[in-house]
């Protein structure tokens, strides 16, 4: 990751980040990200068949029809999400260890990713039960429930962030926060599968689903190409967290070179009458 | 464990001394009940059906109120610098400080269980399955909300972000509670020991990482 991000923690910031969060790699992984989302798009919408198949009664045919296409999104961004908010939480632990602004920066960019494929995977997951559940929200589903809390506890990781504090204890402090969310996680999956101990995921789609090959195919290219956005936003967004910390630090040290100047001032203007004094009491 | 209740003492004595907790946290929490009891169309069956899930979210928002006293208690004239300067283990500052939570939470646990008595038509069938989950959920809120209190104390913001950080952390908490609660009245047919087990777990998972995560915290804020 260092090659994209910059160099190693506690070391100086990667040059290029120093005016703009793009470089040759970048530009190379988001030309890959637009022929990878192209090339998606052709798959779900025109290559790739709708689900359905041959119903209980003759001449009838049941299935997610186009629905389905939704799945190429859905679950990449499901998936995304845990590695997203995993290497946020992860990439805290480390912070608090080590105590470098590479790894704030990486927890920071991983959670704001997160947190957006976190929501788009609620929005597209309630567009897709509405038709093939019958229902937009449905409480006793497991995943459903326990990605909802995991969202709620990053927006307020993100809330936490943007409050205006001195830079290393708003490190701290969220890097604490970023590790509760994960700490919090398998007890919400817990007691909600205890709650209700059942899952319309596996009732309505994977156990109902016949992935034809073009269809898993697809699938696994939605995975690849989200996997490869997610990078891309990723080592951007911690550029640019990098070069707000740059800036933060620019600022300050600004502001205490003008207060500095100006406690000087009244000295040397002293010292200028001080000596017009002991002048005009000479001789 | 002397130093732990010695800061428990102190904060208990706070709240003796200023009355909050008697004259605005217990007013409130009783309010909740009567608007929730409005919420239902004051429907008696649906009341006592539903009073685990509204005493629990009661509680919730009345631990709000007292973990974020808990924590402008010490915020105000940088009283958290003396706890510091007093050479007490962050940890034992954090244990201290759940406690007394957990006691003042507690007290108003009791208040809102009469509450749901009176009001909702609540009937306690299992008395000790509703003590014990009511114990074992109270040491979670108090954990976590001490934890979560220090985090946002020193922000200008701290009233509006301070349930923005905690409510989904309670999510578990409610859901383990009711069901308990559910089981201890009569009024859900589950297993409420092993909800009690739940709350069990959160409780202790959140003692550990509060007490491993307050010291850093408290560096943060000086």
């Amino acid at each position: 990751m260092s090659f994209l991000l910059g160099r190693s923690p506690d070391r100086s910031p990667p040059r290029a980040a120093l005016t703009h969060t793009g470089s040759r790699t970048t530009r190379i992984l988001g030309a890959g990200v637009l022929v990878g989302v192209v090339g998606l798009g052709l798959c779900a919408f025109i290559f790739s068949p709708p689900d359905s198949r041959p119903g209980p009664e003759a001449g009838t045919r049941i299935g997610q029809f186009d629905v389905v296409r939704l799945m190429y999104v859905h679950v990449p961004a499901a998936i995304w999400t845990y590695v997203a908010l995993g290497t946020c939480a992860a990439a805290s632990a480390v912070y608090l260890w080590r105590r470098s602004t590479w790894w704030d920066s990486l927890a920071h960019a991983c959670a704001e990713i997160g947190v957006v494929l976190c929501a788009v995977t609620l929005l597209t997951g309630m567009i897709w039960g509405r038709p093939v559940w019958g229902t937009w929200w449905e409480w006793g589903d497991v995943r459903l429930v326990t990605t909802l809390v995991l969202f709620l506890a990053y927006a307020g990781y993100l809330a936490l962030r943007s409050v205006p504090a001195a830079p290393e204890a708003r490190a701290r402090r969220a890097a604490i926060l970023g590790l509760g969310g994960a700490v919090l996680i398998p007890i919400v999956n817990r007691s909600v599968e205890w709650w209700e101990n059942r899952t319309l995921h596996q009732q309505s789609t994977l156990e109902e689903l016949r992935i034809e090959d073009l269809t898993l195919f697809t699938l696994v290219l939605g995975i690849f190409v989200m996997g490869l956005l997610v990078l891309w936003l990723v080592v951007h967004r911690f550029r640019l967290a990098w070069l707000e910390a740059e800036a933060e630090s620019a600022g300050l040290q600004a502001a205490l070179a003008e207060r500095r100047a100006e406690a000087a001032e009244p000295v040397a203007a002293g010292a200028g009458e001080d000596g017009a004094g002991e002048g005009s009491a000479g001789p | 464990m002397r130093e732990v209740l010695l800061v428990a003492a102190k904060d208990l004595r706070i709240e003796l001394r200023s009355r909050v907790l008697l004259y605005q946290v217990a007013p409130f929490a009783v309010a909740t009940l009567v608007l929730l009891g409005f919420a239902l169309d004051a429907d008696r069956s649906a009341l006592r059906n539903f009073s685990p899930g509204l005493f629990w979210v009661a509680v919730l928002l009345t631990a709000l109120l007292a973990a974020q006293r808990s924590v402008a208690v010490e915020h105000a004239g940088r009283a958290a610098d003396a706890l510091l300067l007093s050479a007490t283990s962050p940890a034992r500052i954090f244990a201290g400080k759940a406690l007394a939570l957990a006691a003042q939470l507690a007290a108003l646990e009791a208040l809102l269980g009469v509450a749901i008595v009176v009001l909702y038509d609540a009937r306690v069938e299992h008395f000790g399955l509703a003590v014990a989950s009511a114990a074992a959920a109270t040491v979670g809120i108090a954990a976590a909300g001490t934890l979560y209190g220090v985090l946002a104390a020193p922000l200008g913001v701290r009233e509006t972000l301070l349930p923005v950080l905690l409510l989904p952390v309670f999510a578990p908490v409610l859901i383990g509670a009711t069901r308990a609660f559910g089981d201890a009245l009569g009024t859900a047919a589950v297993n409420g020991w092993a909800w009690f087990g739940l709350l069990g777990l959160f409780a202790l998972v959140y003692a550990v990482f509060g007490a491993l995560a307050y010291g850093p915290l408290l560096e943060a804020e000086t």
